[in-house]
């Protein structure tokens, strides 16, 4: 539905959320990304369906890679003409309804949607195409169990038909839940955490792997034939054709992220040859894959925000000192017992610094680990220590905040 | 320990009770063995697998409902861990591990017959218990201060066989006032963190009782350092 046509208390709840939005900026609060939608959605509960009416909607939602999947998706289908987003991470309702609202009218939506709001999101916005990019644990004092989750994603997909899925073959959990879908295409994103889906959500046996192919010793579930896959520099598309892919995002795991986003755009009709060069527009992400140089060190930010994020990260990081900040602040979960989930060995043999509110827990996390390394209590004492040169920065969310913040909110 | 000069680690079905990082009480054993010149062996057990019962240590992590009934009906089928404790070896469950060694659990809303390798009951609290947890260990143990993170639905109820591990300051535990259960050289806790990883001289006495040697001192300063922290967090005097 284009802005004209909004009933008129959403035209209200619109205006005062851009209103709200563009006061919070001003007033250094926020990115008021979530505050003008709040607001709106007080005034109008149907806000966010009747601001997604008429548009053509991508969700996409996953553990790890929304953001930047979302990104992608979105450079993606730029060719094919506006598209609202919700770039900055605000994931739940309010930031969805906030994000359609400042868009004003477009053609096009790519929303990156919490894992725990697929339903609700879906429900209310319609979409045409939905990414389900992985599952594993994160969070694990606040968050649904995996299996709970794809329990849940499952019996949503179900329930919408005419929803079209793209969805990661490489994720038994992510598999299952897509399987109730009408039609799907998968990608072959790959999943170098695999501590989530070693029991069969459908019949509780063990999944069995051999390289790319898994599947069930219990029942029939088993690793999909993919139409996209991941090749060393590129992406294969369902013709079998190879495509070069220039990202400024480094790992393997977002050139899967850029194999799903070209999926979803070509379900849109965007085609591949055009989308592709766009890719290469995404360069960081709110601060993610970032690089900032100071005091003669290039600083590279990672943001790893549970244990398969933490693999994902350590498969970036060039052979460089680095520095890894833990904190256990709200947003990131109280509990630190994921350190001993994930195996710290890759850094051994690199100068590795650690602070961050849980340092200590990532010390005691270390020594056991054999991995050596130092402890310094501010991001400028880490700076001090290391030389010249590359340095990476590895931290989950709020330590990824605060280091952000005194690189001068870098973007 | 067994007649052989190794030291046999058994960690119980992973693949069903593995979840909080509950690996790490296995590699700080593990380590802690080795640091006092200890040859160790780690078996890992699947739960399609009989379970060794020369092992040294058996440890039992935490899991979702479906699992932990699972973990019990199979355990109960198989016998090992009886008779290994029986024989005297040293376990360790944390979580629903631990509900699972006493008389019954409830898990998917029912109840389900546990191990009953301690004088213990476990049935669904009123909330769930998220948060640090601290208190001060039975004195009978000898052992500094308790400090953890708890994630659990469960209440814990201990018959007169069982002794509580702790008399808790902070947090909710079995029942809002002790926390874990021991007898023999079966301990049970709701505690992550790792359990081990925050109390390290918990896991020399599971050593002492495997061993029957008293640990060497060896260089804590990192667990002494997250133990001080941890506390002083939750304002433990």
């Amino acid at each position: 539905m284009t802005a004209k046509g909004l009933p008129l208390r959403s035209k209200l709840a619109t205006s005062l959320s851009r209103s709200a939005a563009a006061l919070s900026r001003a007033a250094g609060r926020g990115d008021g990304s979530v505050i003008g939608g709040r607001i709106g959605l007080i005034i109008d509960p149907e806000l966010l369906a009747n601001l997604a009416a008429g548009r053509d909607i991508a969700l996409i939602s996953g553990t790890n890679g929304k953001t930047t999947t979302t990104r992608l998706t979105t450079a993606a289908m730029s060719i094919l003409g506006r598209v609202a987003t919700n770039g900055l991470g605000a994931n739940m309702p309010t930031g969805h309804a906030s994000a359609l609202a400042k868009a004003g009218t477009t053609r096009y939506a790519v929303l990156e949607v919490d894992e725990h709001y697929l339903d609700q999101v879906l429900t209310a916005t319609r979409p045409r195409v939905v990414g389900l990019l992985n599952l594993s644990r994160d969070q694990l004092d606040r968050a649904k169990e995996v299996a709970m989750m794809a329990d849940l994603w499952r019996t949503t997909i179900e329930a919408h038909p005419e929803v079209h899925i793209v969805a990661n073959a490489d994720d038994p959990m992510v598999t299952w839940a897509a399987a109730t879908a009408k039609s799907v295409t998968w990608v072959a994103a790959g999943q170098r955490w695999h501590d989530d889906s070693w029991v069969c959500p459908e019949c509780g046996a063990r999944i069995e792997r051999d390289g790319d192919r898994w599947w069930c010793n219990g029942c029939s579930l088993s690793r999909p034939t993919p139409q996209w896959a991941v090749a060393s520099g590129g992406v294969i598309d369902p013709s079998g054709t190879y495509r070069d892919v220039r990202l400024q995002l480094p790992g393997r795991v977002n050139l899967a992220n850029a194999a799903t986003a070209l999926a979803i755009a070509t379900c849109f009709g965007a085609p591949i040859i055009h989308a592709l060069p766009r890719l290469a527009d995404v360069t960081s992400i709110a601060g993610r894959y970032a690089t900032v140089v100071r005091d003669e060190r290039t600083i590279r930010l990672l943001l790893a925000k549970n244990p398969a994020g933490w693999l994902e990260a350590f498969d970036m990081a060039e052979q460089a000192p680095t520095l890894l900040s833990i904190n256990a602040r709200d947003p990131d979960g109280l509990d630190t017992s994921w350190l001993y989930d994930v195996d710290f060995s890759p850094l051994r043999g690199r100068r590795v610094l650690i602070t961050g509110d849980r340092a200590m827990d990532l010390a005691v996390r270390l020594e056991v680990n054999g991995v050596p390394f130092d402890h310094v209590t501010s991001f400028g004492q880490a700076l001090a220590a290391v030389p010249p040169g590359w340095f990476e920065v590895i931290a989950n969310y709020t330590a990824f905040q605060d280091i952000r913040a005194e690189l001068d909110r870098v973007n | 320990m067994s007649t052989e000069s190794r030291l046999r680690i058994v960690w119980i079905y992973p693949d069903l009770l593995s979840t909080y990082g509950d690996r790490g009480n296995l590699l700080i054993i593990e380590r802690r063995a080795a640091l006092r010149g200890f040859a160790v062996e780690c078996i890992e057990v699947r739960s399609d697998q009989s379970l060794p019962e020369h092992g040294d240590i058996y440890l039992l992590g935490g899991g979702e409902d479906g699992p932990q009934a699972l973990a019990a009906q199979r355990l109960r089928a198989d016998g090992g861990l009886h008779r290994a404790v029986v024989r005297g070896a040293v376990a360790f469950a944390v979580c629903a591990g631990y509900q699972l060694l006493g008389e019954s659990f409830f898990a998917k809303g029912a109840q389900y017959p546990g191990l009953h390798l301690l004088d213990l009951k476990s049935d669904r609290g009123p909330s769930r218990a998220v948060g640090e947890l601290a208190g001060e260990v039975n004195p009978a143990l000898g052992l500094p201060p308790l400090t953890g993170f708890e994630n659990h639905g469960g209440r814990t109820h201990l018959g007169p066989e069982a002794h509580p591990l702790a008399e808790i300051t902070t947090g909710i535990g079995n029942n809002g006032t002790d926390e874990g259960a021991w007898r023999g050289r079966v301990l049970g806790t709701y505690l992550h963190g790792p359990a081990l990883a925050r109390n390290p001289a918990l896991s020399d006495l599971l050593l002492l009782w495997a061993t029957g040697v008293t640990p060497t001192p060896i260089n804590d300063t990192w667990p002494e350092r997250l133990r001080r922290e941890r506390l002083a967090a939750v304002g433990f005097r």
